[in-house]
């Protein structure tokens, strides 16, 4: 019997041995970063893997980075843009996958397959056509431009997502509110509660690549005054590329702050993820 | 008077479309429509035109398209390469993050102390953005700092240690690698989902029949995981055949060295915006996409048509 429990033991030692070696291959990288941004040129390079101490803390490369970027703007346009297109994909996408849960018309199904499309094909693939019409809009080089698009691109993973949560609202309740006249308007409203959980796992999902995109700041709004986080840090970077102190301290304002947000709301997300790919 | 009388929604007569779901649907529609689907074939008929003079365009049929594939000494082989280069990234994300992402969730859905911690830490590159990760990468690897060389030399593996991002022969691989790292938590956390969704009783009656963990999960869990590892693959094409972020941020829109890391989408930038050694053509780039478009749906297709001929189980 105490054999078959050594084997077991061993088994459990190996099997944290393997998630540590992974849950650091994960964070160490960043987390080395973060720790050398707060050091001198000299400390960076001679002993990368310590702390920062009282001799070698030096924050010349924050000062580089807040002299000769616009970090602070970067992050008001990056907040700005996924902010409003948050807000607006969760309203909208709620909106349709209410009517699509709730209501049986003639074209149901076609506009669900309409909605599917924009989840298999990337929409970065309609660019030359959509910087043209971007243009005849007048919207080059705004941060409307970048609303617009996000919201079109993450209404179709709203959409499948919030149509199977709002499927399972009882009906009972819709009716009962219907029995006391409330207005179809009226009955969504009630409903918006309920879903809650649901929109908040889609607001998770969807702000991640709103935030991070690259492809359409560069395309639809590449200037100093309406560049995102990821845009400004990686021209930042590109043009000090040689300078470690500021490029340390570039990579550590434009992750950290996400990272404090994710962690705390890692948990919630993650089981909010667990639960969606099981429904799904 | 139309007004009034889709005002009563349930009623059971012919009547007008309701104006209440015109109203919920319409935002969507129109935005997603116009900012989505509207460009999406716009762009694929992009690809038949062209500008003969300054402002004017012209219906050119599939010549576009031909010059891309066939007579163009700069087109031709460029194309040749971005397309292997994206099934490369594409196939190095397949074969490595998928089997260990699988191997993650399957030891994280047995009773692990600490299991959500793991989980947390193992997902966190996911929400930082390609453009960053990659920078984060280019530091540690950089052989100025010399991090991964001292991991390596403290492995004694200190004679492998070279400047993989600016090798021809690794920089691909190497670029593949970091978007693999970085969203290992995905498809990890999507297994994960699946595994432990299985009822228990499934593997004790296997238990009280003598199975070994290893049994069990190649008998039981492996045949419930098929359709998700199918998902998956399918996610992790259509996520890895585009992939622009990481390749942009470090080696720019010329995809060096020597066009090693140049993919799909790379080329498709440079096509459409122009380089410094080719020249912007809009009409040119919408034909690339178009090809990536084509590209896209066939392994789409694919996709569905293995699906319908693969026996899977439901719970």
């Amino acid at each position: 019997m105490s054999g078959i429990d050594w084997r077991h033991l061993a088994t459990k030692v190996m099997k944290h041995w393997m998630l540590i070696a992974f849950a650091l291959l994960s964070t160490a990288p960043v987390a080395l970063v973060v720790i050398n941004s707060f050091k001198a040129r000299r400390a960076i390079f001679r002993n990368p893997y310590h702390l920062p101490t009282v001799e070698t803390f030096d924050l010349v490369g924050y000062e580089t980075v807040f002299a000769k970027s616009q970090f602070h703007v970067y992050y008001f346009n990056s907040l700005f843009v996924t902010l409003i297109a948050l807000a607006l994909i969760l309203l909208f996408g709620t909106m349709v996958a209410f009517a699509l849960a709730e209501y049986s018309f003639p074209g149901n199904y076609l506009l669900r397959l309409f909605f599917l499309l924009g989840i298999i094909i990337p929409i970065r693939l309609g660019s030359v056509s959509l910087l043209r019409l971007i243009d005849s809009l007048d919207l080059i080089g705004t941060l409307w431009a970048l609303i617009v698009v996000y919201i079109a691109g993450g209404l179709p993973f709203a959409v499948f997502i919030l149509t199977q949560f709002m499927a399972q609202v009882p009906g009972e309740l819709k009716d009962a509110a219907r029995v006391d006249g409330a207005s179809e308007y009226r009955v969504f409203w009630l409903i918006l509660p309920i879903i809650r959980p649901a929109t908040g796992t889609v607001a998770a999902i969807s702000i991640i690549p709103m935030w991070n995109d690259l492809w359409f700041p560069l395309v639809l709004a590449p200037g100093e005054a309406t560049r995102t986080v990821t845009l400004g840090a990686q021209q930042f970077m590109g043009q000090f590329s040689n300078d470690w102190n500021a490029l340390l301290a570039a990579l550590s304002l434009s992750s950290v702050p996400v990272l404090i947000i994710y962690f705390i709301s890692s948990k919630q997300l993650l089981q909010g993820l667990t639960a969606g790919a099981i429904k799904n | 008077m139309t007004a009034s009388l889709s005002r009563s929604g349930r009623s059971k007569h012919r009547k007008p479309f309701p104006t209440h779901i015109i109203v919920f649907l319409a935002p969507a529609v129109v935005i997603y429509g116009l900012f989505m689907i509207y460009p999406l074939f716009d762009s694929l008929r992009l690809g038949f035109f062209a500008q003969v003079t300054r402002g004017v365009e012209q219906f050119v049929g599939f010549d576009n398209y031909v010059t891309l594939m066939t007579d163009d000494a700069i087109l031709q082989p460029r194309l040749l390469n971005a397309l292997k280069n994206s099934f490369l990234f594409f196939a190095v994300n397949m074969l490595v993050q998928n089997p260990i992402a699988l191997m993650l969730a399957a030891v994280l859905s047995t009773k692990t102390r600490g299991g959500l911690l793991y989980r947390i830490l193992i997902f966190s590159p996911a929400i930082l953005s390609l453009a960053i990760a990659g920078f984060v990468w280019r530091l540690v690897l950089s052989p100025l700092w010399g991090i991964v060389y001292d991991m390596l030399k403290a492995l004694g593996l200190g004679a492998y240690a070279q400047p993989w991002l600016g090798l021809e022969s690794t920089a691909l691989i190497t670029l593949a690698l970091i978007s693999a790292w970085q969203f290992l938590g995905i498809p990890m956390m999507l297994y994960y989902a699946t595994l432990i969704s299985i009822p228990n009783d499934l593997f004790e009656a296997a238990y009280v029949d003598g199975a070994t963990d290893w049994q069990i999960f190649w008998r039981i869990k492996l045949p419930l995981l098929m359709p998700m590892i199918g998902i998956i693959s399918l996610l992790t094409y259509i996520g890895n055949f585009n992939a622009f972020d990481v390749i942009f941020a470090l080696k720019g829109a010329d995809a060096g060295p020597n066009y090693a890391s140049d993919t799909m989408m790379t080329f498709f930038y440079r096509t459409f915006f122009g380089s410094g050694f080719q020249k912007a053509d809009p009409h040119m780039g919408a034909s690339v996409a178009g090809t990536m478009f084509v590209i896209l749906m066939a392994g789409v297709l694919i996709y569905f048509f293995i699906r319908r001929r693969i026996k899977t189980y439901e719970l």
